[in-house]
């Protein structure tokens, strides 16, 4: 049984839409803020479009660096929507009731942002429609099937259709409350887009059969999308560190760890922005807290799995990595940084109940987990290139330059501005769930018992 | 026209030979129009050398452990040149999305510049660090423009690059000398026409040597099996195509008997 009051229909419509129709002075601020960050990275990366990729640290053993590790970072934190929505919707979790858009909007803009970062690290963004966009048939050069690097991209680009159309799905009976309560061109764009929703009978069951059949084809995409990013290491045979059979698992895991993480912090910040105490409640968290117990535990079981992997091998090159990760400063204290704010830090503190039920607590612990988790990425990625140096055994390093660090810095406010945007559109809970959530709970007294007035039929 | 010849070509590094003139990496510099490597450069570990001589300095086995208390006498430089290893199993060919490096059936690793696209995976995956991306523009003094290479192009930013056995020179050597009524490429053809790979030509004792491993006549064929040679990194099971002799240490009696 859930807390909170009982709402009605029409508090429940006027409190999640308010993101659409109050314009609170902060709102118009922040998005510039971040628009002018995005507009910064944009500069940076054009200004090392121009001048070639010379610009960054990158150099010639450790030819990937910052743009792949956020790559990365950003393709784990879109797992989180199809964990929430559709694995959640599947085994109908009640909790999951005003999460699920947030975390599903969180997943496209996370891919849009990912799939810059390739772009950006090519350093010539003309060229990559060589790459994976209409085949060059012209030259009669098929891309090569048998690289990861193009696996990957199929990947992303199918889970990137299939999660817009899970919240295309999920937002149409949304669509057709705000037309109606729109006038003029807003009401014809929104009637456009609600694709004549009336919400009859019909309607309903077709918008769920879509929506659980989605959330169940979209469940093998999300675990075979992370393990396709993975096997961009994983199959490169000269980076020994990188070698390894353990990846695929101990990336989705990874990856829905960060996502989930990603999305109590989004909860947070629009319960807080958007006024909706009721909505998102300290149940909320302390449901994802628990999940998040179970994932980290689970991310931590294949995170030693792997270091002891490749200690097993006892292979001359995997042990030096190792070595250099865990006992050379100054990278040994970001290691020691990141399995702490990746696992005991957060881990810690969900333990205790009282966390779990603070909104501002789960913030501060699952930004630790990013903070960490875009360090794993990053610990995985440079150290094993940076030892390959096997004829004149030297170690090579890397340092960000600024442009990096800006471009980086970019992708952040770029996924925050979107989803301001988005919320100034679209509600960021979905209306209906939370209407459907409101009728569930209803009890009806039947001689002694209390029993649910409305049983779902499945 | 006689019939078109299957090639396999291939060099042997005779380590005991090189002296660490570094004329070859000279040579290969002027040949395939590679940019000039400053100070620079090196300094951010950007150089280019498609060819490049590896210095060690070898102690006697007894001062292996504290090799700085070796009598100055005993410590021996040893040279040893390294290229693109045109792997036979190349792990840098399936990797890249666009077919920009790919195995030809001469037995080359090549690299087609204009599908590069630069996702640098090739070079990640490596492991001779014999891949060269063009991090700036390449840009050469005025005077200098005019020693560029035509048959070789010129690489902008943004693209891989690495050794392609002098390729332009080799397939000069196949259209004149096999275009040619019975005509054939023999290691004296090769060498007469000018068509050995810069280093080839330019190295003063015969440390590189070129040559079809196809043709049984030909001295790469020969020296492929002697007993002094091995291959680079060969356990990881690259195959390479460039093989190498190792030193004669008139010290060790094994060494001797090899002679």
């Amino acid at each position: 049984m859930q807390e909170g009051r009982s709402l009605t229909d029409r508090e429940i419509n006027r409190g999640l839409l308010n993101s659409l129709y109050q314009n609170p002075k902060w709102y118009w601020g922040s998005v510039t803020l971040l628009g002018v960050i995005v507009l910064g990275a944009m500069a940076a990366a054009g200004y090392m479009i121009n001048q070639g990729l010379g610009v960054t640290g990158l150099n010639r053993p450790v030819m990937w660096g910052f743009f792949i590790t956020n790559f990365v970072f950003w393709i784990g934190i879109s797992h989180a929507g199809v964990m929430l929505s559709a694995i959640l919707r599947l085994s109908k979790a009640e909790w999951r009731r005003p999460a699920t858009r947030a975390a599903e909007v969180l997943t496209v803009f996370s891919l849009m942002t990912a799939m810059l970062m390739p772009f950006i690290h090519a350093g010539r963004p003309w060229r990559l429609f060589y790459w994976v966009f209409p085949y060059d048939w012209a030259r009669g050069v098929f891309p090569n099937v048998r690289s990861a690097l193009i696996w990957d991209p199929s990947a992303v680009f199918t889970y990137l259709t299939s999660s817009i159309l899970f919240v295309y799905i999920a937002l149409l009976p949304d669509l057709a409350v705000i037309r109606d309560r729109s006038t003029g061109v807003r009401r014809t764009i929104y009637s456009v887009l609600c694709l004549g929703w009336k919400g009859n009978s019909r309607q309903w069951k077709l918008q769920i059969i879509a929506g659980i059949l989605l959330s169940a084809l979209i469940l093998p995409v999300f675990v075979s999308v992370h393990s396709i990013v993975s096997f961009d290491f994983s199959m490169a045979i000269a980076v020994k560190s990188w070698h390894s059979t353990i990846f695929p698992p101990y990336f989705v895991i990874g990856a829905v760890h960060s996502g989930v993480a990603a999305v109590v912090i989004v909860m947070a910040l629009m319960r807080w922005l958007f006024h909706w105490h009721d909505y998102v409640r300290p149940e909320h968290f302390d449901a994802l807290g628990r999940l998040l117990i179970v994932v980290a535990t689970g991310w931590f079981f294949f995170f030693v799995m792997e270091f002891l992997f490749g200690l097993y091998g006892l292979e001359g090159d995997e042990i030096s990595v190792k070595d250099f990760l865990t006992a050379q400063a100054p990278w040994s204290w970001w290691f020691i940084t990141f399995v702490g704010t990746t696992y005991f830090i957060p881990v810690g503190m969900w333990l205790f109940k009282s966390v779990r039920r603070n909104p501002w607590l789960m913030v501060v612990a699952c930004v630790s987990v990013n903070i960490g988790m875009w360090l794993e990425r990053f610990l995985i990625i440079v150290p094993g290139l940076a030892q390959k140096q096997l004829f004149n055994f030297a170690w090579y390093t890397y340092a960000p330059s600024p442009v990096e660090v800006v471009i980086i810095i970019g992708t952040f406010a770029l996924v925050s501005m979107l989803m301001l945007l988005f919320a100034k559109v679209f509600p960021l809970i979905p209306i209906y769930d939370i209407k459907e959530g409101e009728i569930l709970k209803q009890e009806i007294k039947i001689g002694r018992r209390t029993v649910p007035a409305v049983i779902r039929e499945d | 026209m006689a019939q078109r010849m299957k090639h396999k070509w291939g060099m042997v590094v005779d380590i005991d030979k090189c002296t660490g003139c570094q004329a070859c990496v000279v040579a290969c510099q002027s040949e395939n129009n590679i940019p000039l490597n400053t100070e620079d450069s090196f300094h951010q570990r950007r150089a280019m050398e498609w060819i490049r001589v590896e210095r060690y300095w070898e102690v006697p086995d007894e001062y292996r452990d504290r090799p700085e208390e070796a009598p100055f006498q005993d410590v021996k430089a040893r040279f040893m040149p390294v290229l693109c290893q045109h792997c036979e199993n190349a792990p840098c060919e399936p990797v890249c999305p666009v077919f920009a490096t790919y195995h030809n059936d001469e037995g080359m690793n090549v690299q087609v510049y204009n599908r590069c696209v630069g996702t640098r995976y090739c070079a990640n995956n490596c492991p001779y660090q014999v891949r060269f991306f063009n991090f700036w523009e390449p840009v050469w003094p005025e005077r200098l423009r005019n020693q560029l290479n035509p048959d070789v192009t010129v690489r902008s930013r943004g693209v891989m690059e690495k050794c392609t056995f002098c390729v332009q020179r080799v397939r000069r050597a196949e259209t004149k000398i096999e275009g040619q009524e019975d005509g054939q490429i023999t290691d004296k053809s090769l060498a007469e026409g000018n068509f050995m790979p810069a280093c080839v030509q330019a190295c003063p004792t015969n440390t590189l040597i070129f040559g079809d491993l196809e043709d049984p006549d030909s001295q790469v064929s020969r020296l492929k099996d002697d007993p002094r040679h091995y291959k680079l990194l060969e356990n990881i099971g690259t195959e390479p195509n460039v093989i190498y002799l190792k030193k004669i240490d008139p010290r060790r009696k094994e060494d001797e008997a090899h002679g």
